[in-house]
């Protein structure tokens, strides 16, 4: 699919803002103009300044940090002697310094799981940071990295929702005794009794993969501490939410104000994933503390992809109670959330974050739940865009979806039938959400109206008759905004939260300062990450002031030694428009009341009659007699001594702003999640090329009712973003690991990113229904995308495949592979090898093991006794292990090898354990081997049989290996073809050695064998 | 993710750049455009002693047709070879596959050789080479060889060049009257690495398949043209091929879904080089 | 090392030396010293403070790191430093210098239909484009998304960033599909 094969006629856009931004015009308001960015101009330039750009203190050392290749293992010993003696290498920090001057992160369950900054004794997924090198270049620290020695112990790895749930599955963690580690059920309503006098019911059941919005600019962390009175300074290009601060500080034992944490002038992208920046924010504190020098440490890719977080994924089965017309009166869900290898802060959050909207857009008055939370050896989770959404909505949307196909209902229909009233607003939804404002219905007839329906579906009869996979599909969700910091509480019961105390509401900051000059400053703590907050602010407080946009001066890099901030802020659940926009206007108002106190008596009128226009300060009664606001400005700095009793001359306001809807879960368990909701109705047209499986998203159009939107360039901005990241989960995105636990995805050429060639573009659709709870009736509208679109998409793949039988579409990402699986018949069988073939040993990967696996044979022109003495000598054995430079012998048939193994320029030197077991001469015997190299670890078994034959001795072997680390990360690709390669290097050398002739050497160029030579000659050219 | 150390020379003559090489062993790698070998160095899965720079030898900038070859030297780039205004005519199915080598940046750098001596089993450009049956030109100190392509690839980044040679050039034998071409790969993403991809070739007298992304190196097959069209037997003989190719299962695709683009887009690019045959 | 035939051949590098690096960066001329695996993106960074050019993932695919090399755009993180030496390289900072201090109408169009968020990505795109127009000052939609793919943004789904250089170029952009 690309973007502009989809462009075959243009349509006009209704509703969607101006192409472009609007020349600046000097009066206000400015709120709801497509202002151009104030941002730009730095970033456009290349003087922007990002977190690595920022200078750094003399003796500063940089980071490097030492990653566990295992899935799962037990942490024996490291060994840092080496490493400390590279040269410019000051200091190795280990999980012994964590124990000594940190402590664990602050779980939000209830149940023994500990996570460090560091690996204390064992490492639970691949990527987990191990120890650290500080010296004093990037580059030298990676060096000493290759020399540290780390021994584990592997640990069976637990790598599915399904294996966590299994009995007897290893356990994580210990101490809870289960990977299941926290389960709870609800009710709302009388689901039972909807569900008895439903008509029928259907049910779906869905996984949801793991992926992440995988920001441009990586983790960024620069620490300095202070040992005369410890404390620690760091910055950081952390996006919040603070509520993280106190458990950064905690782990650093010591008070958040011995904590001061600092944001850059410009970030480079978040989506929620700088949240997981803070981990490494104490882990720079420690190595700080230890080296006894400023420390800086810049995530690469490679790690980030590996190791930095990830949206959870999760099994979903809901069961709905509905009518024959297509009413939903119950719903029955179950939810199981990967939430990784350790529960990290704000999680389980992406399970709760929707709880007050699980029933959508939907009426729906009944609702059974269960939630269940497992722990696997994968990158622990946190924020990702649409935090929760996505995952919820793939299941909810795909139900609504099937209750109209098993019911032979239009899906529209169904939708329309359930969607919650206009005059019922605001809604209490089943678990206690409060829906604010909006009218959905009315919101879907534009949309089918101005996303023009009709034409898409005569589109689809027509390529229908030609023959074409073409399918519609629809999603209506409503997308939460403004989360209540009380909602993750609902994890715990109504017993529990009594004794932890009451958590609500979502408190954001701002304040507004006038300075001598009449010069505006706005002042945040929203960690901006790119969306043009500064602007924003800009247009809000021009307008409150009646200045000029250009008058505004905002400034978003945050000082939590000196700042207003609190637990709620930051740069996540798309607070910003409706609650951080909303206190600065709160903050400017009152600053402005203040300021007409100061001149009322000069103008002669009173402060509810003075007036903030054109620069101007005046009466309402006499605009002509006025100040100037620079004047009024002067005179609240300059005369403070003479103002009439009881007037503030303080030109500094900082307001503090909750939503008031926003409490803490009733004893029922009934929660309002979020303050805010909007709504979204999208639907789409797609094409699946019948050859290939590649789809095509022909139309996309989608539907927002976002509250009053407050610059419709930057929400058009963040609509586009949001789809951008949604094609990318529905189609191309997945955090893959093999059944080994090995991870997959390690690069920007595995983890795949769409580019222009892949995001369309979608027709955009606005209605305005303001928010009465944010003082702008703003609501937020970034996530909205990810919430809807990769269910739509789905839900139109479903649509295109309805000839196939096939109930549900494949799981996300749903690539061409899956899909052509679907829609191509059977495959023809492989052809009979033709006569005097069969003794072409098939090189076939065999699949359905663990890891990587094959088998193949050998015809050995010696006799078994003889291949027998060869496998069991050990300088015969070194000679045959491949890059085998020395095998030493530790105990009845086991070595330690010292093996520099690869392929072409890719090598690593391991030193291996190699044992030979299941020992039955001269018939069969089994090898093992296994090791660790900067590259990874690797391990393999293989299975070998003897067997007499008229020219000497068949040997067959049957192996798996498994790969993990950095090689198996960055070049899953090739690691079938590659153990394939080694282990027919093995048996190769095994024929040459037995058969009499000198072994080749693996490493230099050899000529084909003859069985290539031979299998050439009959076309298989292999 | 920075490289480990290395000595660096840019030699000024091809004979010093040997000279060099042979004295590194299997410790030296050369750098044209190190499109490929800079990121296995930034990740540190190559770590030599010693990085020869062969990028500003005008010694190595041959790009010419003469004698019935396209000869393209070692520090000729990929974007250098695609604006080359004859190349369509020269050699079509490196003019059809040229553009989905990497993207626009990349190719401004990588080189044709480069590639070809990396040997990813899913690249264009070795898979170009041995379709159309081109040659790889290998030179050490003391003697420069010639080896087909076929031959040249012996698995996932292996191949016969030994330690102290360099790929000095790659040869494509120019398009014959009355040869068709085409070529067609299916990726994830634009610009992405072939799942599969397919390069068919047809002349007076047969038709030829070469397929990358599928076995551990390009890999092709024959079949005589029968009146003049392709064999009445081209499903099953693409069936067989298919298998025989082998192919493994990845994160992003299926075996079975590689020997299903093997069989269709196979046909598809052997009926489109059958027909613009000129 | 066996002697060298030629003596125009420069002595090895030794790896670790830092070795001076002489460019002539955005129309300046320029040394800086670098070991012989510094990559070129971290000396442009580090050593010589031109940090408008950003790293996103240092193996060729995100394009963040993007710069001219003798005007044609390559990645900075697959290229070393002294494999600079001597030659052009232009950078994100050289744009407005080179015109008169002013942004250029690139960059003007870029801001004006919100091509960029949090600009992460924008420096190597603007390069690429410089390098890319002069090439082909005319390009499809088509063709400018098949070079923008060499680039990876994450903030703004490429539309602003197509509307941009549709409009620099004189041309309008196909908004949706069909119907």
């Amino acid at each position: 699919m690309t973007a502009t094969q989809t462009a075959t006629q243009t349509v006009e856009i209704k509703g969607s803002p101006a192409r472009g931004a609007e020349p600046v015009a000097a009066a206000a308001p400015f709120v709801g103009r497509a202002m151009p960015r104030v941002e730009d101009a730095a970033l456009l330039t290349g003087v922007a300044r990002y977190a690595d750009d920022l200078p750094v203190k003399p003796g500063t050392l940089h980071a490097a940090i030492l990653r566990s290749p295992h899935a799962h293992a037990d942490l024996l010993g490291i060994d840092t002697a080496a490493a400390l003696a590279v040269p410019g290498v000051a200091a190795v920090v280990t999980g012994e310094d964590a124990k000594r001057h940190a402590s664990a992160f602050l779980v939000g369950i209830r149940a023994p799981m500990e996570h460090w900054c560091l690996a204390i004794d064992r490492v639970r997924h691949v990527g987990e940071p191990v120890a650290v090198v500080l010296a004093d270049s990037r580059y030298l620290a990676e060096d000493a990295l290759d020399r540290i020695e780390v021994r584990y112990r592997p640990l069976p790895p637990v790598t599915s929702i399904a294996q966590a749930l299994e009995e007897g599955s290893e356990p994580l963690h210990p101490a809870v005794g289960s990977n299941l580690v926290n389960s709870r059920s609800f009710r709302y309503g009388d689901p039972e009794a909807a569900f008895a006098r439903a008509a029928r019911t259907v049910s779906v059941e869905v996984e949801y993969p793991r992926n992440s919005c995988t920001p441009m600019e990586c983790f960024v962390v620069l620490a300095d501490y202070d040992a005369a009175e410890d404390s620690y300074e760091v910055l950081s290009n952390f996006s919040g939410p603070f509520a993280v601060h106190p458990v950064m500080a905690r782990a650093l034992n010591v008070p958040g104000s011995r904590l001061r944490l600092k944001t850059p002038p410009h970030s480079g992208g978040s989506f929620g994933n700088k949240q997981a920046v803070f981990p490494y924010v104490v882990l720079m504190g420690l190595c700080a503390r230890v080296a006894g020098r400023p420390v800086k440490w810049v995530e690469d890719r490679l790690e980030h992809l590996m190791a930095a977080t990830s949206a959870t994924a999760r099994r979903m089965r809901i069961d709905a109670a509905v009518e024959p017309d297509g009413r939903v009166l119950a719903l029955r869900m179950e939810q199981t959330e990967d939430c990784g290898a350790y529960l990290r802060a704000p999680e389980p959050a992406s399970l709760y974050r929707n709880h007050g909207n699980l029933t959508g857009a939907y009426d729906i008055p009944n609702l059974a739940l269960t939630n269940r939370i497992v722990v696997t050896n994968k990158t622990p989770t946190g924020l990702n865009r649409g935090f929760g959404g996505g995952q919820l909505y793939y299941g909810l949307e795909r139900l609504m979806n099937r209750v109209a196909a098993e019911l032979g209902l239009d899906p529209l229909d169904v939708i329309r039938r359930n969607l919650v009233a206009a005059d019922a607003m605001p809604y209490r939804t089943a678990s206690g959400g409060t829906l604010d404002s909006g009218d959905y219905r009315a919101t879907l007839e534009q949309a089918v109206r101005e996303g023009a329906l009709d034409a898409l579906m005569a589109r689809r009869d027509a390529l229908r008759a030609e023959g074409r996979l073409y399918g519609i599909g629809y999603a209506a969700v409503v997308e939460p905004s403004i989360s209540n910091m009380g909602y993750i509480t609902t994890v715990l019961t109504a017993e529990e939260r009594r004794k932890a105390g009451p958590k609500n509401g979502a408190q954001a900051t701002a304040s507004v300062a006038v300075d001598p000059t009449g010069g505006v400053s706005v002042t945040v703590a929203s960690a901006p990450q790119g969306q043009g907050h500064r602007t924003v602010l800009a247009q809000v407080v021009a307008d409150v002031f009646g200045l000029r946009f250009e008058d505004i001066r905002v400034n978003t890099d945050l000082d939590t030694g000196k700042d207003a901030w609190s637990i709620a802020s930051g740069n996540y659940s798309s607070r910003f428009a409706g609650a951080v926009a909303g206190a600065a206007q709160v903050a400017a108002t009152r600053l402005r009341g203040r300021m007409a106190a100061l001149v009322a008596a000069q103008l002669n009128c009173r402060a509810d009659d003075v007036r903030f226009a054109g620069g101007k300060v005046f009466s309402d009664a006499n605009p002509d007699n006025g100040l100037s606001f620079s004047r009024v400005a002067a005179a609240g700095h300059w005369s403070p001594g003479t103002l009439p009793d009881g007037q503030e001359a303080a030109l500094r306001e900082t307001a503090f702003w909750t939503p008031e809807p926003l409490k803490a879960p009733t004893d029922g368990d009934h929660i309002n999640s979020s303050a805010c909701y909007g709504f979204i109705f999208d639907f789409c047209g797609v094409e699946i090329d019948r050859t290939t499986g590649a789809l095509r998203i022909d139309r996309y159009v989608t539907m927002h009712d976002a509250g009053r939107l407050l610059n419709p360039l930057l929400v058009e901005g963040q609509i586009l973003g949001g789809f951008a990241h949604a094609v990318g989960t529905a189609l191309y995105e997945e955090y893959a690991y093999g059944d080994d636990g090995r991870f997959l995805s390690g690069t920007f050429a595995d983890y795949l990113v769409p580019t222009a060639c892949e995001v369309p573009v979608p027709v955009i659709l606005h209605r305005e229904s303001p928010s009465p709870v944010t003082p702008l009736g703003a609501k937020g509208v970034g996530e909205g995308n990810c919430m809807s679109t990769p269910v739509c998409l789905a839900n139109a793949v479903a649509d295109a495949l309805a000839g196939f039988s096939v109930d549900e579409p494949p799981s996300l990402p749903i690539t061409p592979a899956k899909l052509a699986a679907l829609i191509h018949p059977p495959e023809p069988p492989r052809p009979a090898p033709a006569a005097g073939m069969n003794e072409i040993p098939p090189p076939a990967a065999v699949k359905g093991g663990r890891g990587l696996t094959g088998e193949g044979s050998r015809e050995v022109p010696a006799t078994p006794e003889q291949v027998w003495a060869i496998l069991l000598d050990p300088k015969e054995l070194a000679a045959l292990l491949p890059g085998c430079e020395a095998l030493d012998l530790v105990g009845p048939n086991a070595y330690r090898a010292e093996v520099v193994v690869g392929i072409g320029p890719v090598r690593g030197r391991y030193t291996a354990e190699v044992a030979l077991s299941d020992l039955d001469p001269p018939k069969a015997l089994t090898l093992t081997g296994s090791g660790t190299s900067a590259l990874g670890s690797g391990s393999g078994t293989g299975h070998v049989t003897l067997e007499r034959t008229a020219g000497g001795t068949r040997v067959t072997y049957r192996y798996s290996a498994s790969v993990g680390g950095k090689v198996a990360a960055v070049g899953g690709r090739m690691l079938d073809s590659a153990s394939r390669l080694l282990i027919g290097q093995f048996f190769e050398k095994l024929v040459a050695r037995a058969g009499g002739s000198a072994a080749s050497d693996a490493h230099s160029a050899r000529p084909p064998s003859l069985l290539a030579r031979l299998l050439r000659i009959l076309g298989l050219n292999r | 993710m920075k490289p480990a150390s290395f000595d660096y020379l840019r030699p000024a003559t091809v004979a010093d750049a040997l000279a060099a090489l042979a004295a590194g062993g299997d410790d030296a790698r050369v750098i044209a455009g190190g499109q490929s070998l800079m990121p296995m160095l930034n990740m540190r899965l190559v770590q030599p002693r010693l990085l020869i720079d062969l990028g500003r030898l005008e010694e190595l900038r041959t790009l010419r047709a003469e004698d019935g070859w396209l000869t393209v030297g070692a520090a000729v780039t990929q974007a250098e070879v695609l604006a080359r205004p004859t190349l369509a005519r020269e050699v079509p199915l490196l003019a059809a596959a040229l553009p989905w080598v990497g993207h626009f940046q990349t190719r401004n750098r990588g080189t044709l050789c480069g590639s070809v001596a990396h040997a990813d089993p899913s690249a264009e450009t070795p898979l170009c080479l041995v379709a159309t049956g081109g040659e790889v030109v290998l030179r050490n100190l003391r003697r420069r060889r010639t080896v087909p392509a076929a031959d040249f690839f012996l698995g996932p980044l292996t191949t016969v060049k030994a330690a102290d040679e360099i790929v000095e050039c790659v040869r494509f034998p120019l398009a014959r009257p009355g040869s068709g071409h085409a070529f067609r790969e299916q990726s994830m993403r634009h610009g992405d690495f072939a799942i599969t991809a397919c390069a068919a070739t047809v002349d007076e007298r047969s038709a030829n398949l070469g397929v990358g992304g599928m076995a551990d190196r390009p890999t092709l097959r024959s079949w005589p043209l029968v009146d003049g069209g392709l064999p009445p037997d081209l499903d099953d003989a693409l069936n067989a091929f298919a298998w025989d190719l082998g192919g493994d299962d990845d994160q992003h695709a299926t075996a079975r879904y590689r020997r299903d683009l093997v069989r269709r887009i196979g046909r598809t690019v052997l009926e489109e080089a059958l027909s613009c045959r000129r | 090392m066996p002697p060298l035939t030629s003596p125009e051949t420069p002595p090895v590098l030794a790896a670790e030396t830092r070795h001076a690096v002489s460019i002539v960066l955005n129309g300046k001329p320029r040394t800086g010293h670098a070991h012989p695996r510094l990559l070129l993106s971290d000396f442009l960074r580090h050593e010589l403070g031109a940090h408008g050019t950003r790293v996103g993932c240092e193996h060729g695919v995100c394009g963040a790191c993007t710069v001219r090399i003798d005007g044609v755009a390559a990645r900075a993180c697959l290229t070393l430093a002294v494999q600079a030496d001597g030659r052009r390289i232009d950078t994100v900072e050289g744009l407005a210098e080179a015109n008169e201090g002013r942004m250029t109408a690139l960059q003007e169009a870029f801001r004006r239909h919100h091509a960029l968020q949090c600009g992460f990505c924008t420096a190597g795109i603007l390069m690429s484009l410089t390098d890319y127009l002069g090439r082909n000052p005319k390009p499809t939609e088509e063709e400018l998304r098949d070079m923008l793919s060499g680039h990876l943004c994450r903030c703004t789904g490429y539309a602003g960033i197509v509307r941009a250089v549709m409009e620099v170029t004189g041309q309008t952009m196909k908004e949706v599909s069909h119907v």
